[in-house]
């Protein structure tokens, strides 16, 4: 396939139009080329075969972001304009909705997800991983998506919301719903819509009052339905939204940072020495290799973004993880540097959409680089990772990796 | 139980004087709003961390509508000029409230003093006061008449109001008009800090017992105040740093070499959250509850800074 780059005329600067579909299998298996041209490009560009805006540079996509009352997400921050077609779901009280709707609810979250609860989750977290790790380890080589990265969200998340045991294989399907939901009603759309129906249902089921554990971050929820603060519906829907974000996003997160630190071998060496670099390793490969890689907003009102002048009603595709590499915001932009200063990467997102449970991602991120930075001298690659393609996220199904096991140290 | 939280759409928007809109905000649900007292004000929750207090300044009798008065303030972080510039007729606003702590006391005799945008609280008091049949005055001062918000409201008590513009009759003379005051008068006074202060002095040692006052002071106000030099010690690295006014604490760490994660810089994210081993943190960040914010033993340091001159953190 040829793609080609032509500007369109108009008032006010010609904006460069480009042919690339970003949710093809072949942009969403190796896209960074694919950013570079789009970002170099311009600040702003349209993609034709959508007939959307986008952004693929830092600057654009923070201010887009940090500006809610101009770039709306009511509308949807997939593809479809909702003020125009039905949604496939019922849309997310926090991700999907814009102030004073959104603050409400978002408050809640904040006080649900606060550093004090997420501190409490730290001991049993780290324990799960010390034991998850140290057998893997013992193994010698293992599969860091498959037998970690898979395993240790499912493994620790759901105990902390307090979900049935029963169905929780549908966790990630759902994940895999609501982030190819985001994109065109492409192949994978429909591949993960393939059991939507019965997926649903039990997502519904599990986030009821009374199939949540006493003690989990479900009932925290719950109880502000009691406050009258938000309603028993808004408590369902939240704790929905805590199904939806919390788990594929850590899986790819964790084993995003497991594939690219065992692609830098200099760089594991250093966490290895140091395991202190654990957290800031887990947050330079969200820059890297960001799990999260796009979403949309709709414009409210003609805005001006990097000189181009946008009309209201227009969706625009940001490139959040094309935005983690644009060299005018970052040296070197394309190597792993786990000591790199990584503030201001858009990675959880930013401004009142930032990822409400990103410390609860860090601890689990943490916990892990952690465990196995105690273990581990080197982290080799004996295959390369499989690309696992959906519509929002980037990661891998599978990599293969193999260990050389630490010499006993004293902590 | 959390005070009320509702979300209302602005139904009038209006210029009420130079540099002064009057809003009437209704229910969204088209129900009752909650009831309220003279001298009541609301919190608009204008988002992105943006709260700002008004008084209540319409009839407590009509539940169906919450008239306010917001003055333009130049300096002011953002959440006034939002409301003169982008808000309009059919926007909906988060709304918390409403709370008293400038409640109306019975009394016989009732001195009113405005300055500025402090007219707001003080009409609804008036209104009362006037249809129980009690004796009061209002003394009414601003910049220029010009700038000087609900004259017309006023314009039906004839001259029970003096109006004084500062630029037709310089300072309010306010020894010359509390001595209307009788033993039982109340004087309730709303406006910029320095008439605040004058009214104190003018009322003497008699202030605890009759003054009743509203300050109008911006936070940010009086962070500013605050952003001053202090100590940060780093426990674990052995460092002592010296924190600027202007910079902040994770700037002043960086800067020393001591790698630390942050990501959103402004007090939202809570990435940056630091253990505090001694010293009182001046919280400044939009996530930790009352409660910890008391506790005082984590901080964000990419906003918060020091109530006293030394912090100890555990980095």
């Amino acid at each position: 396939m040829t793609s080609g780059t032509t500007t369109s005329s108009g008032p006010g600067p010609s904006v460069p139009v480009l042919d690339d579909d970003p949710f093809s299998r072949s942009f969403l298996a190796d896209p960074y080329p694919r950013h570079e041209r789009m970002r170099e490009a311009g600040p702003v560009i349209r993609l034709s075969h959508y007939g959307i805006w986008a952004s693929a540079r830092h600057e654009q996509v923070f201010a887009a972001l940090t500006d809610w009352r101009a770039f709306s997400s009511a509308s949807g921050v997939g593809l479809a304009d909702f003020r125009k077609e039905k949604p496939w779901r019922v849309p997310s009280l926090l991700l999907e909705a814009d102030p004073p709707d959104h603050t409400r609810v978002r408050e809640v979250m904040t006080e649900v997800l606060s550093s004090r609860r997420v501190r409490g989750l730290r001991e049993e977290f780290a324990a799960a991983a010390e034991a998850l790790v140290g057998d893997l380890v013992e193994r010698g080589t293992f599969d860091a998506v498959r037998d970690l990265a898979e395993v240790f969200p499912l493994r620790v998340f759901p105990d902390a919301l307090g979900l049935p045991e029963q169905g929780r294989e549908n966790l990630m399907p759902y994940g895999g719903m609501a982030f190819n939901g985001f994109g065109p009603r492409n192949d994978l759309f429909h591949e993960a819509m393939a059991d939507a129906a019965r997926i649903q249902e039990w997502i519904n089921e599990a986030c009821r009052r009374e199939n949540l554990a006493a003690g989990g971050l479900g009932q925290d929820i719950w109880a502000f339905a009691d406050t009258g603060r938000i309603t028993p519906e808004q408590a369902a829907m939240l704790v929905r939204s805590l199904l939806s974000a919390g788990i594929d996003t850590t899986v790819y997160a964790i084993g995003n940072a497991l594939a690219a630190l065992a692609a830098h071998p200099g760089q594991w060496a250093r966490v290895h020495e140091n395991p202190a670099l654990a957290k800031l390793a887990f947050e330079e490969a969200i820059r890297f290799e960001s799990p999260v890689q796009t979403f949309f907003r709709t414009t409210t009102r003609t805005v001006d973004l990097g000189g181009v002048r946008i009309g209201p009603g227009e969706k625009i595709l940001l490139f959040l993880g094309a935005a983690n590499r644009d060299p005018r915001k970052w040296i070197n932009p394309h190597t792993l540097d786990v000591t790199r200063r990584t503030a201001g990467h858009v990675g959880f997102g930013t401004g009142i959409h930032g990822c409400v449970g990103q410390q609860v991602a860090r601890l689990e991120g943490d916990v892990v680089l952690t465990a196995l930075a105690r273990r581990a001298a080197t982290l080799t690659p004996t295959a390369a990772p499989e690309p696992r393609p959906n519509n929002t996220l980037r990661g891998f199904s599978s990599a293969p990796i193999r260990v050389e096991k630490a010499a006993v140290r004293s902590r | 139980m959390r005070e009320p939280e509702f979300v209302t759409v602005v139904r009038e928007k209006t210029v009420v004087s130079d540099g002064v809109v009057g809003l009437v905000l209704g229910h969204a649900e088209g129900t009752p709003l909650p009831s309220w007292r003279p001298g009541a004000h609301i919190d608009l929750v204008l988002g992105d961390g943006l709260v700002r207090q008004y008084s209540l300044c319409g009839d407590p009798a009509d539940p169906s509508a919450y008239r306010l008065g917001v003055l333009r303030e130049p300096d002011g972080r953002g959440g006034s000029s939002y409301v003169h510039d982008s808000l309009s007729t059919g926007d909906r606003i988060l709304v918390r409230g409403p709370r008293n702590h400038f409640e109306l006391e019975d009394a016989p005799s009732y001195l009113f003093v405005a300055g500025g945008i402090g007219i707001t609280p003080l009409l609804p008091m008036i209104a009362e006061v006037d249809a129980g049949g009690a004796r009061w005055r209002l003394l009414y001062g601003g910049r220029t008449r010009r700038s000087m918000a609900f004259l017309d409201v006023l314009d039906r008590y004839g001259d029970r109001v003096l109006v004084r513009p500062q630029d037709g009759h310089g300072l309010l003379d306010l020894r010359g008009f509390l001595e209307e005051a009788t033993r039982d008068t109340l004087v309730y006074g709303c406006g910029p800090e320095p008439l605040l202060t004058a009214l104190e002095d003018a009322c003497g040692a008699r202030a605890r017992e009759m003054l009743r006052v509203e300050r109008f002071t911006p936070r940010e106000a009086i962070h500013d105040d605050r952003d001053g030099m202090f100590e940060v010690v780093l426990a674990q690295s052995g460092l002592t740093l010296t924190v600027g006014p202007g910079q902040t604490v994770l700037e002043c760490v960086e800067a020393a070499g001591i790698p630390v994660l942050s990501s959103c810089q402004e007090g939202t994210c809570g990435t940056c959250e630091t253990d505090v081993l001694e010293g009182t943190p001046d919280h400044r960040d939009s996530l930790l509850t009352e409660d910890e914010r008391a506790d005082g033993t984590t901080m964000m340091i990419c906003v918060s800074r020091c109530l006293g001159e030394r912090l100890v953190l555990d980095l």
